[in-house]
């Protein structure tokens, strides 16, 4: 799998999710104060991410993955891919 | 038709309150999926032309398992009613642990059980109705119920919380708090006792599981949309 999919997979499953453009979704997009998400959308993204790339995500991790960015650096790392 | 084409899973819902409203809203054109132990009775309720699955509500990896299988069969779930319940009597020197942890295993964590799974289910559409059925016993309490009554006010507790949780994603959440109702489940109390809490019921009967079931089917149609986080009593007048 190249670098490029997995990047357009986050963006598309962040799509899906918040009801945003994939304009808006840059790496340094924040989660909450740049694309609107509440509390509940950051529990129901990070079950969209377990699923779409099939890994678990500890509530830890998850905590610190705020933006679009580290979301995609972090599942580069655990699949293993770069 | 209220219900026309809703998945409705009622837990327990093979006998007592509800079987009642498995049928009415079966009656109401919901596609009602009958999650109980009792084997035999779920044969009977299929024969009625509703679905039944065999479910233990104590473990979380049945109901995931179950509710799965609902969706696949049914696509989602709009409602779900947490009815499966049971009693252990006994004054609490004489309540053994096995008494108090079952009634809280099924009431209690029952209702957390299937909750949170149908929850996740129901996020993804932005659309759901839960309605727990708690007892007036979780809010007066009773002599010789203190498991029964802990977990019935556990579950109000539970409905209060989700429905703050969830109203975001236009679940709505909901408890009925019933009196004394004529099921199995009260059929067993000596007839003093019935004849001693007649007294104290102002509208002087009993209340019929489908006194129960007319309520939860207002609470899953959409002419409550604009209730949540309430516990209703239907009990007669007895807690005023």
């Amino acid at each position: 799998m190249t670098e490029q999919s997995i990047e357009e997979r986050v963006k598309k499953v962040i799509c899906d999710q918040l009801g945003v453009e994939s304009s808006q979704v840059t790496p340094d997009a924040h989660f909450v104060n740049d694309l609107g998400a509440d509390s509940l959308d950051q529990v129901e993204l990070v079950m969209a991410f377990e699923e779409e790339f099939g890994l678990e995500i500890s509530d830890e991790e998850a905590q610190k993955l705020d933006t679009v960015g580290k979301v995609i650096e972090y599942i580069k790392a655990r699949t293993g891919e770069s | 038709m209220l219900l026309k084409d809703k998945v409705s899973v009622i837990t327990g819902g093979a006998q007592g309150i509800g079987r009642a409203i498995a049928e009415l809203f079966h009656k109401e054109g919901a596609k009602v999926c009958v999650c109980d132990v009792d084997e035999e009775k779920l044969k009977e309720v299929e024969k009625e032309g509703m679905k039944g699955y065999k479910l233990d509500v104590r473990k979380l990896e049945e109901v995931e398992k179950v509710f799965n299988e609902i969706v696949k069969d049914f696509d989602g779930i709009d409602v779900l009613v947490n009815n499966a319940g049971i009693t252990r009597d006994n004054l609490i020197i004489r309540m053994s642990e096995e008494e108090w942890d079952l009634v809280i295993d099924i009431n209690l964590k029952g209702v957390f059980n299937c909750s949170k799974v149908a929850s996740k289910i129901m996020m993804k559409k932005r659309s759901g109705v839960i309605i727990n059925i708690s007892s007036i016993i979780g809010q007066i309490g009773n002599p010789g119920q203190v498991n029964y009554s802990a977990s019935k006010a556990g579950v109000i507790g539970i409905t209060k919380t989700l429905a703050k949780e969830l109203a975001g994603r236009n679940i709505r959440v909901n408890a009925i708090a019933p009196g004394f109702i004529k099921t199995r489940m009260t059929d067993v109390l000596p007839e003093d006792v019935k004849n001693r809490m007649l007294e104290n019921i102002p509208l002087k009967r009993f209340g019929e599981p489908s006194d129960v079931a007319e309520l939860v089917l207002f609470l899953a149609s959409d002419k409550s949309s604009y209730i949540t986080g309430q516990v209703i009593r239907v009990d007669g007048g007895m807690v005023i």
